[in-house]
């Protein structure tokens, strides 16, 4: 059943990455903004959904598995990145992939923070604690 | 026409459902079988998931597949298979224990062996297509 409720999920996940490449296209000398988008939101929102299921352990585990392993795992991507940022370095992009890379790690982490503090604020509760 | 483009990106979508689909419960699969993280320790079932998985679609692109094979493998499979909102909340659980050592090295080691094994695999699949 898990495996269905990820799978499923996943499918979703990936097909929303997708709608926005496709309004975002890429070439190798363009900066990837579809990518870093969904990384970027799907940061945002694992961490503000993870952070919620900790303070509120009654909700069923299903539901961490499918919104945050299924569809929000699969929404952002790593290896996209990956190779967004070898071909740019390859066409002679060296310093777009340069800022990519390190653009999509703090925004990244920036992202998951907010996240993390909205999740905390949502409940009243202390911040970082 | 407009029908079969509309035929067309049906298809595409299924592609890309198929392979995000079976990429999610491979993710899924491997950091339950390699462990999530441990603490103070870099979570090495997000690692082996986004190297991998960086290094197979570094080879596919390389290889020149075509668009079929890129939607399926490529948008579906590779990008659901690797994550990066994982691979930043658990860096975030690094910073949020005052755990610099461990978020300094899980961002070094994952962004550039991730990037050298895509260059890898780019330049196999490249070798290998003659």
């Amino acid at each position: 059943m898990i495996y269905f409720i990820i799978g499923g999920a996943g499918a979703a996940g990936a097909l929303l990455r997708y709608a926005i490449g496709l309004l975002l296209p890429w070439e190798p000398d363009r900066f990837p903004a579809a990518t870093l988008t969904a990384n970027v939101i799907g940061c945002f929102l694992l961490a503000g959904l993870l952070t919620y299921l900790l303070d509120h352990p009654s909700v069923h585990p299903y539901w961490k598995s499918g919104l945050g392993t299924g569809f929000i795992g699969s929404f952002t991507t790593f290896s996209t990145f990956s190779v967004e940022t070898v071909r740019m370095a390859q066409t002679h992009h060296a310093g777009m992939a340069a800022v990519y890379v390190l653009v999509s790690i703090w925004a990244g982490l920036g992202a998951a923070g907010l996240g993390h503090v909205a999740a905390k604020r949502g409940r009243g509760d202390r911040v970082l604690s | 026409m407009r029908r079969l483009e509309a035929v067309g990106m049906l298809g595409n979508c299924l592609l890309v459902g198929i392979g995000g689909f079976a990429g999610a419960i491979g993710r899924y699969a491997v950091t339950r079988w390699l462990g999530q993280k441990g603490s103070g320790r870099v979570p090495r079932g997000t690692l082996f998931v986004n190297l991998t998985g960086s290094f197979l679609l570094g080879w596919l692109v390389g290889s020149g597949a075509g668009h079929e094979a890129q939607l399926l493998i490529g948008t579906g499979f590779m990008g659901a298979y690797t994550t990066f909102s994982t691979f930043h909340y658990e860096s975030l659980q690094f910073g949020l224990q005052r755990a610099w050592a461990p978020l300094v090295m899980y961002l070094g080691i994952s962004a550039s062996l991730g990037i050298l094994l895509a260059y890898a695999g780019f330049w196999l699949g490249g070798t290998g297509a003659g």
